[in-house]
């Protein structure tokens, strides 16, 4: 899984460089759909449905149990609800919920106040209000928890070099340091804690739940968490006082777009007022413990409201079968529309001149773009956001190089007495291509799509981080409760899923490329053993 | 001059600055085999790519029966002419028989099969090419057989002229020898209008009724054998000739 940590830390960079990127994205955007637009209708036609309402979260275990209490409740009031987990960081399920791809979520004060309304000075409620009633959100009332940022060491660690406040760690500068990579960004995060305690920690990103185990097997000294994580239970972590008051308030509270039905926005209010911090830790701990959010989610209405609630768990091979189906229909559309796309452009492209070096530098640079960088990319393009839609759209992009060059370079490859050849019969240049060219060149192109549709299983994966879902959907999970189980659940279907697109595409080669070519490789070969 | 099939009028043709043929007239006869010889270099295949538009002259023109070659009538002419290369040029993803039908389906598409078939029959028969072999793919031929299936392909549809770019360059001895022969034979029979490029004195003397040699881009002389060895235009002309000694001589 070194993709997900290592993509995850350019996420960050990408989110702030967000702005200066969107109006190239916009221009591209805009290009690719007209030629996406039939399957755009498709793909949005879903959502239309007035009783049907999304929820979405952030990618971390509260934020997933607390999406799977207000999906219960919404479905109580009678509503269809669609709940899309673990979509990503603030920027990208703020974005969401701001284009409407999401009605609401559940965040914290702090981080409203800090990342969203981008506020220096402490905000009342109702500042906070009438601000984000501007850009057309509501917030509920408090929910009863404060998670806010603490920093945890190992106890008998601390114990031994005293560590009790955070301006201890003045003294220790050598400390082993993994902090979140939204941590490490964030307008009250990591830079002006280090001023304000006078610091000299070089901290590196690290993704949360693989954090504790780091700092569980002595790999780091020191690191982020939230003052309700069930694990500063579970492993017993000391938590630094945080004596200068740096850490704003985190209040939990769901953000929700004033179109929402009323009676839907009455739902979530409800929960006001009604989780305090033990019960939240104890929530977290039982997600963690059953590996299963909706399991944590019964625990809430059986402490709060008394009642036994089945939440329903979907079975494994129910799971498996939405994923992979989804996961399978978000490479198969990205990989036709790439294929309708590549061929033609790698037809002109295999001809010398400018335009053609152009052909085939965009896709290569779009293939530089790390897969997360360009989903956050595309999440705040109008009527991208989070859908499906973003995700193909990704995935498109990320497979045209392949089949681009490789067009390409078939074409050039063919013998210059082989092309005059099939222009002195008197051909006309279409049929050169059809019936000479393409075929002769059938080996190089096949190999390109294969090669591109191995690659967009693998990254399809990711669909799962803006809430498309696809086998990435039990990975992210998994991270997030740090369990490697879960994490297989997916990462086996995807990979035995690569390996059958390799199988099938080896039975297309003796299909689709000509006998000729074949029988030509063959002697080649034998030529070469000699 | 009117019956000259092919006419070169000033035909010049640069690649940037080298000059592959100098300002260039020549006449070929229909009916008649012309064949054009020289050292590798000298220009030889130019004409025959100049001829078949592969090349568009940079000044001068070239006319066919009188009309100048151009892009407008080029794809028409070329379904006139039959072109082999040394290699043969025929393409891997087709059988020998697929290769030689290519143009005749793709003109008619509705042609039907024991036509093509009674087509492919004549042309085995012509060129001395095995039946059984029709449905071999290139890969599986062997040199000879492919020159043979390529002069096929050239004759499917029945054109007036044949251009041949050292059809026998790559084959080794025995099989030229026999091949020759067998050109001259089919060339005799048909009666069509031939260009024939090689660099061996001997085959040009043996299947050419007219002989062009040329050296540098330029003709440096055009006439038969035994004018060539007779009459030659300068010392060049002898020295090429004698150059290409025989066994018989030896």
């Amino acid at each position: 899984m070194r993709w997900g940590v290592k993509e995850m830390k350019k996420q960050q960079k990408t989110n702030d460089k967000r702005k200066d990127s969107s109006r190239f994205t916009h221009h591209v955007s805009r290009i690719t759909f007209h030629t996406l637009s039939i399957l755009l209708i498709i793909c949005v036609l879903p959502s239309v449905n007035a009783q049907e309402i999304s929820v979405g979260s952030k990618r971390f275990t509260e934020s997933y149990v607390l999406g799977e209490i207000a999906k219960k409740v919404l479905e109580d009031a009678g509503y269809h609800v669609e709940f899309k987990q673990g979509m990503g960081g603030t920027i990208i399920v703020w974005e969401a919920l701001r284009s409407g791809n999401i009605a609401m979520y559940p965040d914290y004060t702090g981080t409203i106040q800090e990342t969203i309304l981008k506020s220096a000075t402490p905000m009342t409620s109702g500042q906070m209000r009438s601000a984000l009633a501007e850009h057309g959100i509501g917030m509920t009332d408090e929910l009863g928890f404060n998670n806010t940022y603490a920093f945890a060491m190992r106890r008998a660690h601390s114990d031994s070099l005293n560590i009790r406040k955070i301006s201890d760690l003045q003294d220790h500068p050598n400390l082993k340091v993994g902090f979140t990579h939204e941590f490490l960004e964030r307008a009250d995060g990591w830079t002006p804690l280090s001023q304000r305690y006078g610091l000299q920690l070089r901290p590196h990103g690290m993704e949360h739940a693989l954090a504790y185990v780091a700092l569980n097997s002595g790999e780091i000294d020191l690191m982020d968490a939230y003052s309700t994580d069930a694990k500063l239970v579970e492993y017993d972590l000391a938590v630094l006082e945080d004596d200068l008051h740096f850490f704003p308030k985190y209040n939990a509270v769901f953000l929700y777009r004033l179109d929402t039905d009323p009676a839907a926005i009455d739902a979530i209010h409800k929960l006001g007022d009604t989780i305090n911090e033990g019960l939240m830790t104890r929530l977290n701990a039982e997600a963690e413990h059953t590996k299963d959010f909706a399991a944590a989610a019964s625990l809430y209405f059986s402490e709060v409201e008394h009642r036994t609630v089945e939440v329903e768990s979907e079975s494994f091979v129910s799971k498996l079968l939405r994923w992979t189906g989804r996961h399978l229909m978000l490479v198969g559309i990205s990989m036709v529309i790439a294929i309708l796309v590549s061929i033609p452009l790698g037809i002109r492209a295999s001809r010398p001149g400018v335009l053609s070096q152009i052909i085939i530098g965009v896709p290569g640079i779009m293939q530089t773009v790390p897969s997360l960088a360009l989903l956050a990319i595309l999440v705040p393009v109008p009527m991208l956001g989070t859908s499906p839609t973003t995700a193909i759209v990704a995935l498109f992009l990320y497979s045209l190089l392949p089949i681009v060059r490789n067009t390409a370079t078939g074409l050039q490859n063919i013998p210059t007495p082989l092309r005059e050849s099939a222009a002195a019969l008197g051909l006309e240049p279409t049929a050169q291509l059809t019936k000479v060219y393409l075929p002769m060149a059938s080996r190089t192109i096949l190999a390109g799509i294969k090669t591109s549709a191995i690659i967009n299983v693998g990254t399809a994966t990711l669909a799962a981080l803006i809430g498309a879902g696809g086998l990435g959907e039990p990975i992210i999970s998994g991270l997030a409760l740090n369990d490697a189980e879960v994490i297989l659940q997916g990462a086996i279907p995807a990979a035995l899923l690569a390996i059958l697109v390799q199988v099938c595409f080896d039975g297309l080669d003796r299909l689709i490329i000509p006998k000729g070519l074949r029988l030509e490789e063959v002697s080649q070969q034998a030529a070469v053993g000699e | 001059m009117n019956e000259s099939k092919i006419v070169l009028r000033d035909v010049e043709m640069r690649f940037g600055a080298v000059v592959a043929l100098h300002s260039t007239n020549l006449q070929v006869e229909a009916g008649q085999t012309t064949v054009l010889i020289g050292p590798s270099g000298c220009g030889k295949s130019t004409i025959l790519r100049l001829i078949i538009g592969l090349l568009t002259p940079t000044s001068g023109a070239v006319e066919f029966e009188g009309a100048p070659v151009s892009q407008n009538n080029i794809l028409a002419l070329r379904r006139r002419m039959g072109y082999v290369i040394q290699e043969g040029g025929l393409f891997p993803h087709l059988t020998a028989a697929q290769n030689v039908t290519l143009m005749a389906r793709h003109l008619q598409p509705a042609l039907p099969e024991d036509e093509l078939q009674t087509k492919l029959d004549e042309l085995c028969e012509l060129t001395r090419f095995p039946k059984e072999g029709l449905a071999r793919y290139t890969v599986e031929l062997s040199g000879g057989q492919r020159q043979r299936v390529s002069l096929m392909r050239a004759l499917a549809l029945n054109p007036d002229v044949l251009l041949l770019d050292e059809p026998l360059g790559a084959l080794d001895p025995m099989v030229r020898a026999s091949l020759q022969t067998e050109l001259k034979d089919i060339f005799n029979r048909l009666g069509k209008t031939v260009i024939l490029v090689t660099h061996d004195m001997a085959e040009a003397g043996y299947i050419g009724d007219s002989i062009v040699l040329m050296r540098e881009g330029r003709i440096v002389q055009q006439g038969t054998l035994d004018d060539l060895r007779e009459r030659p235009a300068d010392d060049f002309v002898s020295e090429f000739i004698t150059a290409q000694r025989s066994l018989v001589q030896l």
